[in-house]
């Protein structure tokens, strides 16, 4: 036994931060990616107003009511009446949806065709060349001239609008998981799947497109959000949504003629779209700041 | 019959710069439950004779010829569809990088229970359990847990640890190993070959074991097989090869392994041997011997004429035409 003497104490060290109360995991992702939270809460609300347009004090968005024509904003009508005195507040509640469909849609749709042709081109060698020289054909055509053709040849119709939307975003996605798959049918765990057996489709089902899946994700929610411009433009010129369907591109196309004296039309849908491309264009900011930490930046 | 037979193997690539002999008629043998190093500089071809066993090198570009007969069956025969009912199964393969060899994406658990379920069809619930079981075998602590671990939560040597327990998921006959301690640091490389000696006791799985360590060598094999320039130079029990190297070549790799506790300056004895010279181009034909050019003992006749393989001790071959016969009269 020692005697007190003969023991040498360490000195008790201060510590560097403040005890911190432990945070809920909600509060931490709050933290730590606010444009996810921001940019998602303002989409969450856009789609609850999309799903319960029509019990959020709308009329029918189809309604004519001559008499009441280019009223402006008042209690009665919020967003004020068009020429033909439909209820502006209506059409843009309903127009939301449209705008949502066409963007989701098209978000999907683009990103499951292009993963299979960049998955295809990544792998089949003999195909690679083929595939890409047409995307590279597609991408030449910048892609709202290319939506126009494509509806010129066609019936105006929401389905018709999300495949021709979709026929142009589908280059880059395939561009986008044929360079991630090259590098990915390169990796020793790919080889080492083949060394084990593995057949192909489950190779690609397994270690190639879950590991393709994250820029994927996040060149989707872009895909979104170009698509309800796209969307709205095709509209605007009178080539997307036909005019029965009440969508934002639709009713500033009808506002334009009288915005000087009533902007007010095509203000209201000009806000929603606004906002609604910028919720979903920070919702995929955030989502590559949070699954690429190398390309993060602080805003 | 050995459980593997490699006769006469040459694997050739057909690049658009020309051919690239990378592996130049190499024959040896593994026995059932056997430990054999291949060792040899990099590119010596240690590796594609590896993976042209497992049937990994993609032809076209390359060209294999010769025979690699597996249990008998000459596995250059087999069709794909045989030979992925062969990989994984009877040959298990641990490959050289620990760290990119797992998924990123997968929990663990689920990469080794894909072996079994792919080979044994096991369900998704037996694979997992026979996962845990694996992770222990291969000491991994609390392996319940660790099955649900992504690669990224394991260190180098857990994933190492993983990749045998990938390998040896099925039981197999045979276990390449590519030089499965190169990317680890030395403790764990200890420990790694501990693992991989005590599993090859009790499950009886004969080793191919790739390496350019010689201390790896001494640790774990039973029989030598020197390689240089894509031909085999000697083979030899792993003693022998110690004791009484004959290749000019292998001398030379003896010689550049340092000593612990010697000191470079003071004593010439200690001092470092190195191989003067290059490797010769695979990409010409080599007349005469592989070796010609950087031995000390080359006359007219290495550079003109390739030695064969020949059995010059009991058991003990080397392809140079000055080793010794040494025969017990």
């Amino acid at each position: 036994m020692t005697t007190p003497q003969d023991v040498a104490v360490a000195d008790a060290l201060p510590a560097l931060f403040p005890t911190v109360r432990q945070r809920g995991r909600i509060a931490i992702f709050i933290r730590r990616h606010p444009t996810i939270v921001v940019g998602g809460a303002f989409l969450l609300a856009l789609l609850l107003i999309a799903v319960f347009a029509p019990w959020l004090g709308t009329v029918d968005p189809t309604a004519l009511a001559p008499a009441r024509r280019t009223r402006p904003p008042s209690a009665q009508y919020w967003f004020g009446t068009d020429m033909l005195g439909r209820d502006v507040y209506s059409r843009v509640l309903f127009g939301t949806r449209v705008s949502l469909f066409v963007g989701f849609s098209v978000a999907i749709l683009a990103s499951t065709i292009g993963l299979l042709i960049g998955i295809i081109a990544g792998f089949v060698r003999p195909l690679d060349t083929i595939l890409m020289r047409v995307m590279d054909g597609l991408m030449a055509i910048p892609g709202i001239l290319l939506a126009i053709a494509l509806m010129a040849l066609t019936r105006g119709s929401v389905a018709n609008v999300i495949i021709a939307i979709s026929v142009s975003q589908i280059p880059q996605v395939a561009r986008l998981v044929r360079s991630g798959v090259l590098t990915l049918r390169e990796q020793p765990y790919v080889e080492a799947a083949i060394a084990s057996g593995t057949r192909l489709p489950k190779i690609l089902w397994l270690h190639v497109v879950p590991n393709a899946l994250a820029p994927l994700a996040v060149q989707a929610t872009f895909i979104c959000a170009a698509a309800m411009i796209t969307e709205a433009t095709l509209s605007f010129l009178g080539a997307g949504t036909p005019p029965s369907i009440p969508s934002w591109g639709n009713i500033m196309a009808e506002g334009r003629a009288i915005w000087q004296v009533k902007p007010y039309i095509v203000f209201f849908p000009a806000i929603f779209l606004t906002i609604t491309v910028l919720a979903v264009n920070m919702l995929g900011d955030g989502m590559r700041d949070a699954l690429d930490p190398r390309l993060a930046k602080s805003i | 019959m050995a459980l593997l037979e490699i006769d006469r193997l040459q694997t050739h690539f057909g690049t658009p710069d020309g051919v690239v002999r990378a592996v130049e008629g190499v024959s040896f043998n593994i026995e059932e439950g056997e430990t054999v190093a291949v060792v040899g500089e990099s590119g010596c071809g240690k590796s594609v004779t590896a993976m042209s066993i497992l049937g990994l090198v993609p032809q076209p570009p390359a060209r294999i010829a010769g025979a690699i007969r597996f249990a008998g069956r000459n596995l250059l025969d087999l069709p794909e569809s045989e030979m992925r009912k062969l990989r994984g199964n009877d040959i298990g393969m641990i490959f050289q990088e620990p760290m990119s060899s797992l998924n990123p994406v997968l929990m663990v658990g689920r990469q080794i229970g894909e072996t079994l379920r792919l080979h044994q069809r096991l369900s998704r619930r037996a694979a997992e359990s026979r996962a845990i079981e694996l992770l222990d075998l291969v000491g991994i602590p609390e392996a319940r847990r660790r099955v649900r671990e992504y690669p990224y939560q394991l260190s180098g040597g857990m994933r190492q640890r993983v990749m045998i327990a990938i390998a040896l998921a099925c039981n197999p006959r045979l276990l390449i190993a590519d030089e499965p301690t190169t990317a680890l640091d030395v403790t764990i490389q200890a420990q790694i070959l501990d693992l991989m000696r005590d599993l090859k006791h009790r499950l009886g799985s004969a080793i191919m074991l790739i390496t350019h360590d010689l201390g790896v060598v001494a640790e774990m094999a039973e029989r030598v097989v020197v390689m240089y320039a894509g031909r085999k130079v000697e083979e030899a029990a792993a003693g022998d090869i110690f004791a009484n190297p004959q290749h000019p070549y292998t001398r030379g790799l003896l010689g550049a392994v340092p000593k612990l506790g010697c000191s470079l300056e003071h004593s010439e004895r200690s001092t470092l041997a190195e191989i003067p010279g290059l490797v010769p181009s695979l990409r010409k034909p080599i007349v005469g011997c592989a070796f010609a050019g950087r031995c000390p003992k080359a006359t007219q006749l290495c550079r003109e004429l390739a030695p064969a393989v020949e059995e010059k001790a009991p058991h003990h071959q080397v392809a140079c035409h000055f080793a010794e016969r040494k025969f017990p009269t």
